[in-house]
């Protein structure tokens, strides 16, 4: 396929070259510096969460993310791109019938959301999710 | 193409990594709107005699994202409900020298479902053709001794929302012929004309390009069935005419003014554009 | 209290004891995020709701610490177990000071 400017842009705004656009986090350290904050510097592992998040935001105001992590006592939300990292900590009680919780967030821009979740035993657990969020046009 | 009907709740999520593959297609998807696991919605079915450009109509509702889509299937989803809510307390409160509310002559809200269907419509004895704007202002200055609502204000948004909501699911059928006519003629003139610096009618963009990209955007139809509508870009509820007022800016142009009779003759033409979907509003768009 | 606040909780009004019930909850709020600057360039103060909590006769469903990465009219919703009849108690907290109180009552039978 000849990709000319024309048809580059219309990839890039629909997210299909997600490679030739897989931006740098531009506050990569400050989110280490949330969730090491949240960890107390514990290593973080991998799988036990499930974060659902869109591929591609139609807007960026309001980005509809799942996070689940059974066994978790709580679970904190980060993204990388916005101007302050951290989105919200859940903390489940004894009555929570699941470590399940949906909520809707803002991203300024393409970016990782990173869900951390504190485990029973005091271990800690990641997943991330990167959501391409376009901008511009019309709305119509 | 994946089909999914959306009726709210957890289901659509897991169904948006399939859609998403398909997103590089602007055009309509194929989904079906359910509202409250209760009211089916047409959001596509043949276009009137009247509409030449296509065969085919589709509310906006078709153009936008399993998430966007999701917003609307349930009302409790439905960020646009809260001032639905709202409209629904002033509904029964008292205003004006007459001490009369809404509902002292028109009753409970529910006796007002079809009436946003048939909206703009002829007022005979006015003479004119008339949006539910007008006519919610004219039972405020007139019948309840009121100050009028500003047309595009919270207020009088709301309360349109409130009455498109249970019209929710009945199919838009604005009247075009009789003596409505003139008017329709005028606002399909004004559908046609280029206006702007860069000379941009509707139908360039709505007619000509719907299912394109605009920028990172979808290009709809430009169906006015689910208004007044809850965008996620200024979260808030918008006025139709205020719609046409940001569409036309965007040509850089000088635009008419909300509840200008250019707008109401236009809203009359594009409204008719729709017969035959569902009044879906207070709808949720990007 | 910040002007137009007003809550919404979806909850079944019935359940069975020991039963997982799915809760949505939503409130009008603007979640000013303090990074936004007004007409003449001066940064608009933040003001958010910073904490939602639910807890159920006095024991706790869930407790969500809020940032401005929160969409505005602020959405959640998750699951809770209901071990007898009783009320959902559900609280949001404002920067501003003020509290947002929402009951809802669940019978078990």
């Amino acid at each position: 396929m000849e990709l000319n400017r024309r048809k580059m842009l219309v990839l890039g705004t629909a997210g299909a070259a997600v490679t030739a656009f897989g931006a740098l986090p531009a506050f990569a350290s400050a989110t280490e510096d949330a969730i090491a904050e949240f960890t107390g510097g514990a290593d973080v592992g991998e799988g036990g969460v499930e974060l659902t998040a869109p591929e591609i935001a139609e807007n960026g105001n309001t980005v509809p993310i799942e996070v689940s992590a059974p066994g978790a006592v709580a679970i904190s939300i980060f993204a990388d791109g916005n101007p302050t990292p951290p989105v919200a900590t859940f903390k489940f009680g004894p009555l929570a019938a699941s470590q399940f919780a949906s909520t809707r967030i803002r991203l300024a821009g393409t970016q990782n959301v990173i869900a951390v979740a504190e485990m029973e035993d005091g271990s800690f657990k990641q997943a991330s999710a990167n959501v391409k969020v376009t901008i511009g046009g019309c709305g119509g | 193409m994946t089909k999914t009907t959306v009726t709210g709740g957890r289901l659509i999520i897991a169904a948006a990594a399939s859609a998403f593959a398909l997103a590089a297609y602007a055009g309509p998807d194929e989904d079906e709107l359910v509202v409250n696991e209760d009211i089916e919605m047409v959001t596509k079915t043949d276009a009137p005699d009247h509409v030449d450009a296509f065969d085919t109509i589709y509310s906006g509702w078709r153009f936008r994202s399993d998430e966007t889509q999701a917003l609307q299937a349930d009302d409790f989803d439905n960020p646009a409900m809260l001032w639905v809510e709202q409209a629904a307390e002033v509904w029964n409160t008292a205003a004006g020298s007459e001490e009369k509310s809404c509902s002292s002559c028109h009753n409970d809200v529910d006796s007002m479902a079809g009436v946003k269907a048939v909206y703009p419509k002829w007022n005979e004895d006015a003479g004119e053709v008339r949006t539910l704007e007008m006519q919610i202002n004219d039972c405020r200055e007139n019948r309840m001794g009121a100050e009028p609502w500003k047309y595009t204000g919270g207020d009088m948004t709301n309360m349109v929302a409130l009455l498109a909501s249970v019209s929710r699911g009945m199919p838009v059928n604005v009247a075009i012929d009789g003596p409505a006519q003139s008017t329709w003629e005028q606002g399909k003139e004004i559908y046609y004309t280029r206006y702007g610096q860069l000379e941009l009618s509707c139908a360039n963009c709505h007619e000509d390009n719907y299912g394109n990209m605009i920028r990172a955007d979808h290009l709809s139809q430009g169906q006015i069935n689910g208004f007044p509508t809850y965008r996620l870009k200024n979260t808030k509820l918008n006025a139709v005419h205020a719609r046409f007022k940001g569409c036309i800016r965007d040509t850089r142009a000088h635009t008419f003014s909300p509840g200008s009779p250019e707008f109401v003759a236009l809203e009359l033409y594009v409204a008719s554009r729709g017969n035959g979907l569902s009044v879906e509003g207070p709808s949720v768009r990007n | 209290m910040a002007e137009g606040v007003k809550p919404r909780v979806k909850v079944p009004k019935k359940a069975s004891a020991g039963e997982t019930i799915t809760i949505k909850t939503l409130i009008s709020h603007q979640m000013e995020s303090g990074q936004r600057k007004d007409d003449d360039g001066n940064v608009i103060p933040r003001s958010i709701i910073n904490r939602f909590v639910v807890d159920f006769n006095g024991e706790n469903v869930i407790d969500v610490q809020m940032e401005p990465a929160i969409s505005t009219n602020p959405f959640f919703e998750f699951e809770a177990t209901v071990p007898e009849s009783g009320d959902f108690k559900f609280t949001w907290y404002d920067d501003d000071g003020s509290v947002y109180e929402e009951t809802q009552t669940v019978t078990v039978g």
